[in-house]
């Protein structure tokens, strides 16, 4: 197994895994993701139409309204939030929205979270030591 | 995160479960920035809603008739009522979902009505002050240079930043709503002296003279530098304003600008040099009238020149602009059928109702209301599929949400469209 360990700063508590949702586009709360649903909405993102519902969600990070969180909580209360995520661009907006969905997340990674992680890939987020564990789909076979 | 003795007294309890619930979410928000410490408040702007559209539909039925459980839930993000305190510092409310006065015209539900007035008189009874605009540095609230404050609504934010010198990151209403309870924000960001500092020098080589002009302007920037610091030089008279207010709010919508410098004019750049305070240069451009083109080609998007609708104040409107759209109103009659709106804070409205320029604009069909706007508050005249604005702001918003063809313009502009019911505007 080759599985690639990366270490970076803890941002919400808590340990959890599941398949990534990668993106190099930062995602927009407001106008940007449908809350019902967890699709992405925006017009021009290379995700539109697909859903980080239970997925890892890795990604640069927040941009847009600030009601960024609000749009995230709504999410989780529908049940479509993402179970973790990792994002490399600390804001206000994006150090918020991770604490109301309330999933663990982790940033400053010491490799680029965008190059290492495909989409697919399975990974474990441990919010509590900042340790992300990623296992190729190959591998998964 | 360095705590003081006071702040972990209130994380124990010692003033109630709900200041104890709302300091743990600003440490837990500050430890996810990366702050240090926290640093004390007195300026609070938030959403304090449940009743703009969108957000109602997640209220479980069982608390949806019980404010301060409905208010636990999204302003604090806590799954458990809390018995809501007075706030501790003084708070101030942005948009709501309706003008209490013309909720009728803009079509709003009964049931959307109920909310917004429950939510509303809960607000009172905490000591949130309903100011209901998203300009509350219009209408008094005003901090003074230096001071921390934690106010949400980007256009807002970017203003008291940048025109004022006061400090303080965009926060969402969970953030303010905590710093509400506590009088606590996080040490980070705009806070600090060096999160301040420029990062990008924008040579100013078209000088902006007019609203739109400031629009542009600020969303060709935000467009360029993101969230960054945009550094201008080449302006070399002072701006009015409603003209920093219109800029900010484009740079903010385009790119999440929280604060700009003009050297020579913003308090914390009096040269060049101190604008940066030895940040490094990230980036250097060049704003002259193709990039003004380029900016205004960005909204070149509405086909139909048939105007359904024209929306004024975006931000809300200053005694100026809605004397303006009196002033070009005066003695003319919209087309039949199309609807002109100018929002305002309920303040500026009393003084334009008694300056008469309120009725010389609804004489000629027109309408003006106060404490909610067109995007936020979904609220717009029937069966619109064209609008005009003279925000770029609002006509980055309006095609998203509302999903109207949106012309972008000049006042003037504006003001003919909704006379003659034809869009011929166009940058002059």
């Amino acid at each position: 197994m080759s599985t690639v360990t990366l270490k970076g700063r803890p941002v919400v508590d808590g340990v959890a895994e599941g398949e990534a949702l990668v993106t190099k586009d930062t995602i927009s709360g407001f106008g940007g993701i449908n809350n019902a649903t967890g699709e992405i909405t925006e017009v021009r993102h290379e995700l539109r139409g697909q859903s980080f519902a239970g997925k890892v969600l890795v990604f640069p990070g927040a941009k847009g309204s600030s009601g960024w969180a609000s749009h995230f909580q709504t999410a989780r209360l529908n049940g479509v939030a993402p179970i973790a995520m990792i994002f490399k661009y600390t804001t206000t907006k994006m150090a918020l929205g991770a604490v109301i969905v309330r999933a663990p997340a982790v940033t400053d990674l010491d490799q680029d979270p965008l190059d290492v992680i495909k989409t697919g890939d399975w990974v474990k987020v441990d919010g509590n030591t900042g340790v992300v564990e990623v296992t190729p789909k190959a591998e998964r076979a | 995160m360095i705590l003081t003795d006071d702040e972990k007294r209130v994380l124990d309890g010692s003033e109630g479960e709900a200041r104890a619930h709302a300091m743990d979410l600003i440490i837990r928000y500050g430890k996810a920035l990366g702050a240090e410490r926290l640093v004390d408040t007195n300026s609070v702007c938030g959403g304090f809603v449940g009743a703009l559209p969108g957000r109602r539909d997640v209220i479980p039925a069982e608390i949806k008739d019980d404010m301060e459980a409905v208010y636990s839930l999204l302003n604090l993000d806590s799954d458990k009522k809390l018995e809501i305190p007075q706030v501790k510092a003084m708070t101030y409310r942005l948009i709501d979902a309706m003008d209490p006065d013309k909720w009728q015209i803009q079509r709003v539900s009964e049931e959307t009505k109920k909310i917004s007035e429950d939510v509303g008189n809960f607000c009172s009874q905490i000591g949130v002050n309903r100011c209901n605009t998203c300009t509350p540095y219009q209408v008094g609230v005003v901090p003074v240079f230096g001071e921390h404050c934690a106010w949400m609504e980007s256009s807002a934010v970017i203003y008291i930043n940048s025109v004022i010198g006061a400090r303080s990151n965009v926060e969402g209403a969970h953030s303010a709503a905590a710093a509400a309870l506590t009088g606590k924000t996080p040490y980070w960001g705009y806070h600090t002296p060096e999160g301040r500092r420029g990062t990008h020098h924008i040579r100013v080589e078209k000088v902006p003279e007019t609203m739109l002009d400031w629009g542009l302007l600020g969303y060709w920037i935000g467009e360029h530098v993101q969230d960054r610091v945009p550094v201008l030089t080449g302006i070399d008279h002072p701006a009015n304003p409603n003209h920093y207010k219109h800029f900010g709010a484009s740079a903010a919508s385009a790119g999440g600008v929280e604060m700009f410098h003009i050297v020579g004019q913003t308090p914390e750049a009096p040269t060049y040099e101190k604008a940066f305070g030895g940040r490094a240069l990230e980036g250097e451009f060049v704003y002259g009238a193709a990039q003004r083109e380029e900016a205004f080609g960005y909204f070149s998007t509405a086909t139909d020149t048939k105007v359904d609708f024209v929306k004024i104040g975006c931000p809300h409107a200053s005694l100026e602009q809605v004397r303006e759209v009196a002033t070009l109103l005066d003695g003319k009659t919209l087309n039949p059928s199309t609807d002109l709106w100018v929002f305002t804070p309920r303040q500026i409205k009393a003084i334009a109702d008694r300056q008469g320029y309120t009725a010389t604009i609804e004489k000629a069909g027109a309408q003006v209301m106060s404490d909610s706007c067109a995007a936020l508050s979904k609220v717009y005249p029937e069966g619109v599929k064209v609008a005009a604005t003279d925000s770029a702001k609002q006509a980055h918003y309006m095609p998203a949400i509302l999903k109207f063809q949106t012309w972008l313009g000049t006042t003037q502009q504006c003001v003919d469209a909704a006379i003659t019911g034809e869009w011929r505007g166009g940058l002059t």
